[in-house]
C-alpha cells in the first residue's frame, strides 16, 4: 500500500512547488511590476535621485524641529531588517515604569504634554515597530516644539499637520492619521520655499 | 469603544456573510469534480504523477497518501531549508537555517500552523520563501480542505466506506480554489502598496542622514495565500503588522475576509452535501455566535486599556483623533477595533497572522485569543480543519443530547455508536494532552523558563500560548517568548505534528466507520440539528469541554494577571 503511494507524494510535491511557488508567485511578480511598479518596489521617496525611505515604513526622526514618530522597538529604532514590538505584557515592571514612564517624561518636558492627557500611541511601541503614522492628537502635541525649533508659527504647523491627516479610508476604515515621513517633508520643503521668497 | 470601530466589525461581518453561499457553493461544484475548466492541466499532472483520478479511496488508503505526501513534503522543505545558502534566489547571501530551525519550520508550515522560530528578513531567502513557505502555505491548506470534503463524504455516503481521493482533492483545491483566489488577492493587496519584487534590500539615507535598510521580497503572493489558507507565516518577523505586509486599513480589511471566507463558506458546502442547508447554517450560527462573544471582549478589554499605563499619564479614552485604549503593540493605522477583530479572527480560524502583538495586549484581551485557540479551532477553524472540527463536536452534542433522552443518537441519519465516539473522544483528549503535559513541562524545566520575555503569571500565560497555538495549527504566539532554542524548536515542532497527525488519523477513522454505515430514517426520537436549541447545546458542549480542560491553567495565567493588573501589581 505504501510503496504505490510514494510516486504520488514525491511527484505531486514536485510539481504542486514548482506550479505554486515559481509559476505563481512569478506571474504575481510580472503582473505586479507592470501594473504597480511604484508599490512593488516598496513605495520608495526619492530626492534629487536618492533614496530617503518610503512612506509604509516609519524612520526616525531625534531633531527638535521634526515632528517625531512613535517608540520603535525595531532594533535600535526603526530598523526595517529588525521589525517587532517590545512584547511586553500588561503587568511588566520594564515597559510600565521604564519604557512608558519614560516616553511620558520626555513629552511632558519637550511638548508641556499634561499627565492624564498624553495620547495613547504617543508613548507605546507599534507592533512593528515600523509605524509610519501618528495620531492627530499627538501631531498637534507636538506643533509648538516643532514650530519653536524653525521659528514659524504655530498655526503655520498646524496647518501643515491639517493638510496631511488622513482621513479614515473611505471615510470609515482604519483610524484617522498623520504619516510622519511626508509631514516633515512637507514642513521642509514649505520653510525651504518660504526662505526661497524671502531671499528674494 | 467607538461607533465607528462598531461599524467596521458589522461591515466585516455582513461581508462573511453574504460570501458564504456563493464561495460554498463554488466547492461543492471543486470537490465533486463537475467544474472542469483546467482538465487540460488537471490530466497532465495525474498521468505525470501516476495517479488514478477515478480511483475511490478506502479511509485506511486515504490517510495514507494523506501521510506520504506530508512526509515528502516535509522532507524537500528540510533539506531546502538547509541549503539555501547554496541555492539561488539568495541575493542577501542569507545562511543555512539551523537544523532544529529548520525541523520546526518545515513541521510547522507542513501541518498549517507557521509558527515562526525565525525572522523572516534575516533568516529565509527568497528560494525558501517561494518554493517551500508559499508552497506550503498551498498544500497544507488543500489538505485541510481535503479531508474535511473526506468526512463530510463518510458521513453523506451510504453503506460505502470509501472517501473519495486525495491526490485529487489535492490538487484540484490547489487549482480551482486556492491559486485563482490568491492571485486576485495578491494583485488588490500591492496595488495599496505590499511589496512584490525579488530585488536586493534597499538602502536609503534617511532625511535624518541615518542610514536604512529596507527589506524586500515577494510579498503580496505570500501575503495572500498565508491569509486564504488560514497559514499566518509572515514574510517579516511583524507579520501582518508590519507595513510592507498590510500597508492600509483596506488591506487589513481585505486580510481578515481572506482568513474567514473559506471556513465559513465551507459550512454552506457542508450543508449543500449533506441535503441539510439549515444544518450548515446553524453550524454557522454556533461559530459566529462564540466568534462575536469572543470579538466584544477583546475589543472591550482592549479599549479600555491599562489602568496601570493609565495612572502613569496615558489618555486611553478614544475619540476622532486619539486611538485611546491599550496601543502598546498595536498600529495607528488600524488602531483599537481592527486590532482586536484582527486578534479574534486569526485566532478563532487557525490563521495566526497577527497585525498587532498579542503579547502586549491586556489580559482578558489576550485571553481572548488562547480561549479560540484551545477551543479546538472550531470557531470557524482553519480552511478544513475547522470544519471537521466542528463536526466532531457535533458528534458530541448529538451523542450527549441522545444521552438524555436514553436513545441510540443518530447524525443525518448515520447512528452514532461507540466506536464513533471513541475515535472523537481521542480527538479531543489527543489535544488536551498535548498542550497541557507539554505546558508543564515547559514550566518546569529551566530550558523552558529561560525563553520568557515576561516575569509573573504573562510568563505562564506565554508558555500556554505557545503550546496551544502549535497544538492547534494556529501559529500566532505570545511573541515575547524566545522561540528558537533547541528545546522549544524541539517540542512545539514535535507539538505540530501531534496536533496535526495524531488528531487526523481519528478523525478519518470516524469518517470511515460513518461512510460504512445504512442511512436509518428519521423518526420521532431523532434530534433535530438545526434548530436554536441544537445551537445553543452545540456552543455549550464547546464551552464546557473547553473550559473543563484548560479553565484552571488559565486562571494561573491570565484570569490572575487581570486581578493584578487593576491591583496596579507589575513584574
Amino acid at each position: 500500500m505504501l510503496r504505490n503511494q510514494l510516486r504520488p507524494a514525491i511527484v505531486l510535491t514536485l510539481l504542486l512547488c514548482v506550479i505554486t511557488g515559481l509559476i505563481y508567485p512569478g506571474i504575481v511578480t510580472g503582473l505586479v511590476q507592470l501594473l504597480f511598479p511604484h508599490q512593488a518596489q516598496g513605495s520608495l521617496v526619492t530626492t534629487n535621485g536618492r533614496v530617503i525611505g518610503s512612506t509604509l515604513i516609519g524612520q526616525r526622526f531625534d531633531a527638535a524641529k521634526y515632528f517625531h514618530p512613535r517608540p520603535s522597538a525595531a532594533g535600535a529604532g526603526y530598523d526595517d531588517t529588525l521589525s517587532g514590538g517590545t512584547n511586553l505584557g500588561p503587568t511588566s515592571a520594564k515597559l510600565a515604569d521604564t519604557l512608558i514612564a519614560g516616553a511620558i517624561d520626555t513629552v511632558v518636558r519637550d511638548d508641556g504634554g499634561r499627565r492624564g492627557a498624553i495620547p495613547s500611541d504617543m508613548v507605546t511601541s507599534s507592533g512593528s515597530g515600523l509605524d509610519p503614522d501618528i495620531s492627530p492628537d499627538n501631531a498637534h502635541l507636538q506643533v509648538a516644539r516643532v514650530a519653536r525649533a524653525r521659528g514659524m508659527g504655530a498655526g503655520a504647523v498646524q496647518a501643515i499637520v491639517d493638510r496631511h491627516t488622513e482621513r479614515r479610508q473611505f471615510g470609515l476604515l482604519g483610524e484617522r492619521r498623520v504619516n510622519v515621513l511626508e509631514l516633515n517633508l512637507a514642513l521642509d520643503s514649505a520653510q525651504a520655499s518660504a526662505g526661497a521668497t524671502a531671499q528674494r | 469603544m467607538t461607533a465607528n470601530g462598531w461599524l467596521q466589525i458589522g461591515i466585516f461581518s455582513l461581508l462573511i456573510l453574504a460570501l458564504t453561499k456563493p464561495l460554498g457553493v463554488y466547492m461543492v461544484r471543486v470537490f465533486d469534480g463537475s467544474l472542469r475548466w483546467l482538465a487540460p492541466v488537471e490530466r497532465i499532472i495525474y498521468r505525470v504523477s501516476g495517479v488514478d483520478p477515478r480511483e475511490d479511496q478506502h479511509w485506511t488508503r486515504y490517510t495514507v497518501s494523506m501521510l506520504v505526501f506530508s512526509a515528502a513534503s516535509m522532507l524537500l522543505t528540510y533539506a531546502v531549508l538547509r541549503l539555501q545558502h547554496v541555492l539561488p534566489l539568495n541575493p542577501q547571501g542569507l545562511g543555512a537555517v539551523p537544523s532544529r530551525q529548520a525541523f520546526e519550520t518545515a513541521a510547522s508550515f507542513t501541518t498549517n500552523t507557521n509558527w515562526q522560530s525565525y525572522a523572516g528578513e534575516t533568516t529565509m531567502s527568497y528560494l525558501s520563501q517561494m518554493t517551500q513557505l508559499t508552497f506550503h502555505n498551498f498544500a497544507s491548506a488543500a489538505t485541510g480542505i481535503a479531508l474535511a470534503m473526506a468526512l463530510v463524504r463518510g458521513i453523506v455516503r451510504r453503506s460505502a466506506g470509501t472517501l473519495g481521493n486525495f491526490w485529487v482533492d489535492l490538487v484540484r483545491g490547489t487549482l480551482y480554489l486556492l491559486l485563482p483566489l490568491s492571485m486576485v488577492l495578491a494583485l488588490l493587496l500591492a496595488q495599496q502598496g505590499v511589496i512584490q519584487n525579488v530585488s536586493h534590500y534597499v538602502t536609503a539615507t534617511t532625511v535624518e542622514g541615518v542610514k536604512q535598510v529596507l527589506a524586500m521580497g515577494p510579498v503580496a503572493s505570500q501575503e495572500a495565500i498565508k491569509n486564504l489558507g488560514t497559514n499566518g507565516g509572515g514574510f517579516f518577523n511583524a507579520n501582518a503588522a508590519h507595513p510592507f505586509e498590510n500597508p492600509t486599513p483596506f488591506t487589513n480589511l481585505l486580510e481578515m475576509v481572506a482568513i474567514l471566507a473559506i471556513p465559513s463558506a465551507l459550512t454552506y458546502t457542508y450543508g449543500r452535501m449533506a441535503r441539510n442547508q439549515r444544518h450548515g447554517w446553524a453550524i454557522w450560527a454556533a461559530m459566529y455566535v462564540l466568534l462575536f462573544a469572543g470579538l466584544s471582549t477583546t475589543y472591550r478589554a482592549e479599549a479600555r486599556g491599562n489602568p496601570i499605563h493609565a495612572a502613569e499619564g496615558v489618555d486611553v479614552a478614544a475619540s476622532n483623533t486619539n486611538p485611546g485604549g491599550n496601543m502598546e503593540g498595536k498600529e495607528v493605522r488600524f488602531g483599537i477595533p481592527n486590532s482586536a477583530l484582527f486578534a479574534t479572527v486569526t485566532t478563532a480560524t487557525s490563521c495566526g497572522a497577527v497585525n498587532s502583538m498579542h503579547d502586549s495586549f491586556t489580559p482578558l484581551g489576550g485571553m481572548v485569543p488562547m480561549v479560540n485557540i484551545q477551543l479546538g479551532e472550531v470557531v470557524f477553524g482553519g480552511t478544513g480543519a475547522g470544519l471537521y472540527g466542528m463536526i466532531v463536536m457535533v458528534i458530541l452534542t448529538v451523542f450527549i443530547a441522545g444521552l438524555m433522552v436514553g436513545r441510540t443518537p443518530e447524525y443525518l441519519g448515520k447512528k452514532i455508536e461507540a466506536r464513533e465516539v471513541q475515535m472523537a473522544m481521542l480527538y479531543v483528549l489527543v489535544f488536551a494532552g498535548a498542550i497541557l503535559i507539554l505546558s508543564a513541562v515547559a514550566a518546569v524545566t529551566p530550558a523552558g523558563l529561560k525563553g520568557l520575555n515576561n516575569a509573573g503569571p504573562h510568563g505562564l500565560s506565554e508558555i500556554l500560548y505557545a503550546f496551544s497555538s502549535t497544538a492547534a495549527n494556529n501559529g500566532s504566539a505570545f511573541g515575547g517568548l524566545t522561540g528558537s532554542t533547541y528545546f522549544y524548536n524541539t517540542l512545539l515542532g514535535v507539538n505540530t505534528l501531534i496536533g496535526r497527525f495524531a488528531m487526523h488519523v481519528p478523525m478519518l477513522a470516524l469518517a470511515g466507520f460513518l461512510a460504512e454505515k445504512r442511512i436509518v430514517p428519521e423518526s420521532a426520537g431523532t434530534f433535530p440539528v438545526t434548530t436554536p436549541l441544537f445551537v445553543a447545546l452545540l456552543i455549550g458542549v464547546i464551552l464546557i469541554v473547553g473550559a473543563l480542560t484548560f479553565f484552571p491553567a488559565l486562571s494561573l495565567g491570565p484570569v490572575v494577571e487581570h486581578f493584578l493588573m487593576h491591583a496596579g501589581r507589575v513584574f
